[in-house]
């Protein structure tokens, strides 16, 4: 795996975004290497999203270079998953044609779309409400469709903006330990955006933490916690110490 | 179940009472039955005219409904070509306006001159007059998208017709169905006025609007109120179809359904 990380599979050069006159995002370089879960984090108005829609290619950059697995973002987007803030499920469609609609886009055929679905709804644990619609899910099983949905298309990067921030802590810390459960069994690189500290500390490789007018990275914290992360880890000394510096190094951001 | 019962129970309390201070108003004030004829007498009217009133019924049912299924086939078809793009919308969007804001019965003449009397002209008010909510409604639901949901299709290189088809077109079902709601009962009213103007091309056969005006001019007022009370179980029945395909369709996945569960 170690050698793997030393291919970038997300690289930005000098990337600067602005909106309506107004930089949003100044000169940033971030390297993501095969295999890294990194997490922005910051303040709002940061321009943590911004990256992740750079990245996705769903907006363009006004300055700068965005590769990812060496081509540009638009053109790498079947390689690529999103998982936006809200589960965004469609819901005129069962659990089931939820997690299948990337692959019905692509133009899977419906055979293919029915053991993939039903693997991966197995694989979140929601087997038994692949008939229902999203109004009958609670929160947490709304994501964990948005999350089968997003593996669905076996991505080989996963963007994702504060996919947990609506839900409860138990719920958030469950579901933590379930998407790093999945990225043991299917090894795709993440970008993950929180408000959490915590939670940042808990899930990566590497902490980005950015300043804010204009948005800009204040500092990269790698995180050298234990491999496989469970609860426990939450308890544990070396954990609470990072937590403490990436609080730090957030409240340094806000100074800046 | 019981609360549905108890609410039917309360309508006909209401209508029952209503009859009763009908009555009560014909015996206190003494007025004549060519003016207000007696609940009863309508009842009579109904039954002795029933083939005439059920002629009449069904006529209009043709125009109201013939209207209305072709505003809405027209509606959803021009919403689309208005949710393309907002250069196509601010061109065109001020004449679904002018559908709605221009008087029928100013136009109703020159539709007279240009189709004849009859049916097909009744049917073509009722269209006219009913087709603007489903444009203005149809539209807003197409275009009210959520932009991560256009953002997600983006993700995976959806092509225009899949973005219309698997997300616009489904998330505007909902809207789709409050333009209906709100073009069913102009329906019937457009068809009805319309009848007033064009109603029949031959003597003596019409629409409600064309023997309300006979009945009208003829004084049978008890015939004259059997046929409103006509035109309002129409404008029900309009309503409450309209209603069960909205409960048949969403009941499943839209949060209405939702909300009337939950009262």
């Amino acid at each position: 795996m170690t050698e793997d990380f030393a291919v970038p599979e997300v690289k930005l050069a000098g990337v600067s975004k602005s909106y309506g006159g107004r930089l949003v995002l100044d000169a940033m370089d971030l390297c993501v290497a095969k295999g890294d879960f990194v997490t922005l984090i910051g303040p709002s108005g940061c321009g943590k999203s911004t990256v992740l829609k750079l990245i996705s290619g769903l907006t363009a950059a006004s300055a700068g270079t965005i590769q990812v697995d060496g081509m540009l973002s638009r053109n790498a987007r079947q390689t690529i998953s999103y998982i936006f803030q809200d589960a965004t499920l469609l819901p005129w469609r069962t659990v089931r044609q939820n997690v299948g609609l990337g692959l019905e886009l692509e133009g899977v055929t419906a055979r293919k779309r029915e053991q993939k679905t039903a693997a991966l709804l197995d694989l979140v644990g929601l087997s038994h409400v692949a008939k229902a619609y999203p109004r009958e899910l609670s929160g947490g099983m709304k994501m964990r469709v948005s999350i089968a949905r997003a593996l669905a298309t076996s991505p080989r990067l996963l963007l994702m903006d504060e996919p947990f921030a609506a839900l409860d802590e138990m719920a958030r810390d469950r579901l933590n330990e379930e998407l790093l459960r999945l990225r043991d069994e299917q090894k795709w690189t993440a970008v993950f955006v929180t408000h959490s500290v915590a939670e940042a500390v808990f899930l990566s490789t590497r902490i980005v933490v950015l300043a804010p007018n204009p948005g800009r990275i204040h500092a990269v914290l790698p995180v050298g916690l234990p491999w496989p992360r469970t609860a426990a880890l939450r308890t544990a000394p070396g954990f609470e110490s990072l937590v403490a510096r990436v609080s730090h190094a957030l409240r340094e951001a806000l100074t800046s | 179940m019981k609360s549905r019962l108890i609410t039917l129970a309360n309508a006909a309390a209401v209508f029952a009472a209503l009859l009763a201070i009908w009555q009560l108003v014909l015996w206190i004030f003494h007025v004549p039955p060519y003016m207000l004829p007696s609940p009863w007498a309508v009842a009579r009217a109904v039954v002795s005219r029933f083939p005439s009133l059920v002629g009449a019924l069904a006529i209009t049912t043709a125009e109201a409904g013939g209207g209305l299924i072709a505003s809405v086939a027209v509606g959803v078809v021009i919403a689309l070509m208005f949710a393309q793009s907002r250069w196509v919308r601010r061109m065109l969007y001020p004449y679904t306006i002018l559908l709605q804001t221009v008087p029928i019965v100013a136009i109703a003449p020159l539709i007279l001159m240009w189709v004849g009397a009859g049916t097909a002209a009744v049917t073509l008010i009722a269209f006219i007059i009913s087709l603007a909510p489903v444009i203005a409604n149809t539209t807003q639901g197409l275009i009210s998208v959520e932009e991560n949901l256009v953002h997600l299709f983006l993700m995976h290189n959806a092509s225009p017709s899949q973005l219309l088809f698997k997300l616009r077109l489904p998330h505007a079902v909902p809207s789709l169905f409050v333009g209906i709601r709100i073009a069913s009962g102009i329906a019937v009213i457009g068809a009805i006025t319309g009848e007033l103007y064009a109603g029949s091309s031959r003597v003596g056969q019409g629409g409600l609007g064309y023997s309300i005006l006979y009945a009208s001019s003829q004084l049978q007022t008890d015939y004259l109120f059997a046929l409103v009370l006509a035109a309002t179980v129409l404008g029900f029945a309009f309503f409450f179809l309209v209603m069960f395909l909205e409960w048949y369709f969403l009941h499943r996945w839209h949060e209405s359904a939702r909300t009337s569960e939950a009262e």
